[in-house]
């Protein structure tokens, strides 16, 4: 606790995990906007263009905390990050540098004219301004990825001096590893903003209130939902354990809470590691599955955490283990019930079943725990290491910050963000209580 | 090649200097020039439509030194860690009071983030200027290429006679390039609100031009002396290549234009004038790019701070193209905007 380390670590970990609750909604929110304009364009119904104004006052206000929680995050890398910045700066600071370029200028520019400029253009001009808005943030997701993906599974560089270069910019752009990573990561963003879209809709079709927008957001919702969901588990999520299975094997036996090497390993559903005795307590799993969703042979090897040196060994193997399990889970739960919605939907029964709407409707905060714990995994599953064999983690924090300093500036981030949460979760309360209007003016 | 990416360095500081510089300069004068809640509407409207795109300018050159110079980052940003963190948090209180204010018509709501705005603009603009001087008047580098600095000095304390005087993140020095900072972009800020509202507001604004061209004036000639003896590198840059004069004559041109041309051309003249005192900076400063005010050796140059050449002309070939796509983005925000705001 009272390391200067840790203290870098938690102070990294709070701030981004804070930061990424909004652009998860951002990303994936956008997508869906265009998809109300474009539905709004197709049938000239201008029932759309009001659903898609109400949702661009929700996302004006989640991209405005998404900014001010992002810009900290730029800095981190400098600031408690510098030995780490000094060596690999030269590669990931092109890709930061990228994203600020070629994304949130894109995006800054065509947000004012979505939110402002609807009254003084085309519809078909200010389709383009949805449009322009999803790609500038999809394509800043890209770009942080990208960054993200180098330090799990790093390619295209060279190392002299204790510094990486880049070697090649297309082999970084195109690693294997980001292509699926930000497959599944986009896709967990579509599910987010489609579980939210869902759970306001069935808000206001218990409520009783603006019918025709709940049932034209229950719809959406349930659709896009349950496509995302699917895609989530597979082909996304089951491509990421394959990279994981192929590039950092210590960390996929840590995730199942697998110790002993086996043919056929058990898939464990429940059960808590104990890394003491080199066991999992009290498991229940499935015969040999493991073996097979990763190598697609029932009795494939999969080495167990003995095999492999203590100093490999992610440092905090039980919080790994729950979240990856809590990630998956909560997947499996998804598919389900956006799948029976989607069913009843189908039948045209959906908007009568009560209990189904209050279902959807308490959905709303599960994406966003999936999707962070869906990062703990990661990033605690790439532990101890800060580039996946090259760099250590204990090796890149800042040596002249204290403890005492971080824990400072932790503390008063974490004061400053729970003031920022309340009036965030207020203003939309706000938006959400006043209502889509169907009048066409704001 | 690091010799041509310190002038893109600088080159996009001063783009966020200049950019972000008006609506960090609008929000000095939320109290000053406006009166009525009406008219501190108007202000915020005035730079609503593009503070985001203006800050973005931090982002790019931040990223950019991040991948030009990834040693200077590291040492600076860490070694600056607790006023760098204080400007986050005056970031964030800023960009939050902007985007929230207009959300709840209310008594309490509005004069809140009206304080909030006005309060993290100005300090931002002090602590710009401050983070300046550090640079210029340079740090205690170590053999490992990092460096710690105290927040800020005992400012009663007499300096014990070692030449450099008591030196911390806020010192004597320091505070004067943050205040003359607050005078430059409180003018900058001025004249972007005469070009774009009419009235009293328009009037009320060129008062505090002129209030804020003087106070720029004076600590102009102040920080320009201290800077002098604080840093002797500056004067054998300039003594070595006297084309280097040019900034300075930029900058003097720029400062007198700002008061006596009127609309879009003292707005420009402003922003002449900012750019010329940044390039004089980083001329006098060069192949500097962070002095250690210790051991000479320590110095951070352009040469032992920059990345490898294979990746700063890989990074040319996105660079140049971005930043035309980047003007493209601005002319058309700023002509689809021109005209005053009512
Ligand atoms: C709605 C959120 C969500 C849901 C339902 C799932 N995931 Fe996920 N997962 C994420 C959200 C997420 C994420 C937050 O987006 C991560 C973190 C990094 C990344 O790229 O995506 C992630 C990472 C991630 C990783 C990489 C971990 C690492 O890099 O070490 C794997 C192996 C999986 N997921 C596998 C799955 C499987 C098999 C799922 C099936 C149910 C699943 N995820 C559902
Ligand atoms: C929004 C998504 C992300 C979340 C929730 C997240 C979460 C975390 C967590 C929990 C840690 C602490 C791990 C530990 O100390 O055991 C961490 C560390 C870190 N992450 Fe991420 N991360 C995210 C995305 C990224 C991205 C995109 C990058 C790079 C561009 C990144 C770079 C780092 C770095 C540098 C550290 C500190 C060093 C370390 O402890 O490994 N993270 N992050
Ligand atoms: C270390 C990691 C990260 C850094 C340095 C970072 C940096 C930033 C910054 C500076 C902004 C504000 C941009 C503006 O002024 O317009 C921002 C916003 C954004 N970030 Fe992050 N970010 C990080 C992690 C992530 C992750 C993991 C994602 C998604 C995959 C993401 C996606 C976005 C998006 C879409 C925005 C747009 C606005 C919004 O948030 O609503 N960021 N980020």
């Amino acid at each position: 606790m009272d390391s200067a380390l840790f203290v870098h670590r938690l102070h990294f970990a709070f701030t981004i995990t804070f930061h990424y609750l909004f652009p998860q909604l951002t990303m994936g929110l956008s997508l869906l906007i265009v998809i109300l304009k474009t539905m709004a364009i197709r049938t000239g119904d201008p029932h759309y263009d009001d659903a898609a104004r109400f949702w661009t006052r929700i996302f004006g206000i989640n991209f405005a905390m998404g900014v001010v929680t992002g810009i900290p995050m730029e800095f981190q890398f400098g600031t408690n990050w510098a030995i780490f910045s000094r060596s690999a700066g030269g590669v990931i600071g092109q890709t930061l540098a990228m994203e600020g370029v070629f994304s949130f200028f894109l995006e800054s520019t065509f947000l004012g004219l979505l939110v402002y400029g609807e009254k003084r253009m085309s519809r078909a001009m200010h389709w383009f301004a949805a449009f322009a808005v999803f790609a500038g943030s999809w394509l800043s997701g890209y770009f942080i990825i990208v960054t993200d993906a180098w330090m799990q599974h790093p390619v295209g560089y060279t190392l002299a001096d204790g510094r990486f270069q880049i070697a090649s910019f297309a082999e970084m752009l195109l690693n294997p590893w980001a292509a699926w990573q930000y497959a599944h990561n986009m896709t967990a963003s579509v599910v987010t903003a489609s579980f939210v879209v869902a759970s306001i809709g069935s808000f206001y079709l218990l409520m009783g209130a603006y019918r025709r927008f709940g049932e034209t957001f229950v719809r959406l919702g349930v659709i896009c939902g349950c496509a995302a969901s699917i895609i989530m588990i597979f082909p996304t999520g089951d491509g990421q354990g394959k990279m994981i299975a192929l590039h950092q094997p210590v960390t996929l036996s840590a995730m199942e809470g697998l110790f002993d090497t086996a043919q056929g390993a058990p898939l464990a559903l429940i059960g808590q590691p104990d890394v003491e005795k080199l066991r999992l307590d009290n498991p229940v799993v499935v015969p040999n599955m493991l073996s097979f969703l990763t190598y697609q042979r029932w009795h494939a090897e999969v080495k167990g955490l003995r095999e492999y040196p203590r100093d490999r060994w992610p440092d905090n193997i039980p919080l790994l283990y729950f979240s990856y399990h809590i990630m998956v889970g909560l997947g499996t739960i998804f598919v389900a019930a956006m799948g029976a919605s989607a069913l009843m939907l189908w039948r045209g029964v959906l908007f009568t079943r009560r209990y189904m709407l209050w279902m959807l409707m308490l959905l709303l905060p599960f994406p966003y725990i999936a999707t962070t714990a869906g990062w703990i995994t990661a990033e605690v599953g790439r532990q101890p290491w800060l580039v996946y064999g090259l760099m250590r983690t204990a090796a890149g924090a800042s040596p002249q910050v204290s403890a005492g300093n971080a824990w400072f500036t932790l503390l008063g981030f974490m004061g400053l963000y729970m003031v920022l949460g309340l009036l965030f979760l207020f203003l939309v309360q706000r938006e959400i209580e006043h209502g889509p209007s169907a009048s066409g003016a704001h | 090649m690091p010799t041509l990416w310190f002038w893109l360095v600088a080159a996009a500081i001063a783009m966020y200097v200049i950019f972000d510089g008006f609506d960090i300069g609008v929000g000095i004068l939320h109290f000053l020039a406006a009166r009525d809640d009406a008219e501190r509407a108007r202000l915020l409207r005035v730079i609503g439509p593009v503070w985001d795109g203006n800050e973005v300018w931090l982002l790019a050159g931040g990223g950019t030194l991040y991948f030009a110079f990834p040693a200077l980052y590291a040492a600076s940003f860490s070694g600056f860690y607790l006023p760098l963190m204080i400007v986050l948090w005056l970031l964030i209180l800023r960009g939050i009071s902007i985007e929230f204010r207009n959300h709840i018509e209310s008594h309490l709501w509005i004069p809140f983030w009206d304080a909030i705005f006005c309060g993290s603009s100005a300090l931002l603009a002090v602590f710009f200027g401050a983070a300046l001087g550090n640079v210029v008047r340079g740090v205690p580098l170590d053999e490992s290429g990092l460096f710690f600095l105290p927040l800020w000095v005992n400012f009663l304390a007499p300096s014990p006679g070692n030449g450099l005087g008591v030196t911390g993140i806020l010192d004597w020095y320091t505070i004067s390039v943050g205040v003359a900072a607050l005078a430059t972009l409180g003018m900058h800020g001025a004249l972007w609100v005469m070009l774009k509202t009419n009235g009293e507001l328009h009037d009320r604004a060129r008062v505090w031009r002129n209030r804020f061209w003087i106070a720029a004036g004076v600590f102009t000639v102040l920080i320009t002396l201290e800077s002098f003896s604080v840093q002797p590198h500056l004067a054998g840059s300039f003594r070595a290549a006297p084309w280097g004069f040019f900034f300075p004559a930029l900058a003097i041109t720029g400062f007198f234009g700002a008061r006596f041309t009127r609309g879009l051309a003292a707005f420009l003249a402003s922003c002449v004038y900012i750019a010329g005192m940044l390039c004089s900076a980083a001329f006098g400063l060069f192949p500097l790019v962070l002095p250690s005010n210790g051991e000479p050796h320590t110095s951070l140059t352009i040469q032992n701070s920059s990345a490898a050449a294979h990746g700063l002309s890989a990074g040319l070939v996105w660079w140049i193209p971005g930043m035309l796509l980047v003007t493209a983005y601005f002319v058309f925000t700023y002509r689809r905007l021109a005209g005053t705001v009512e």
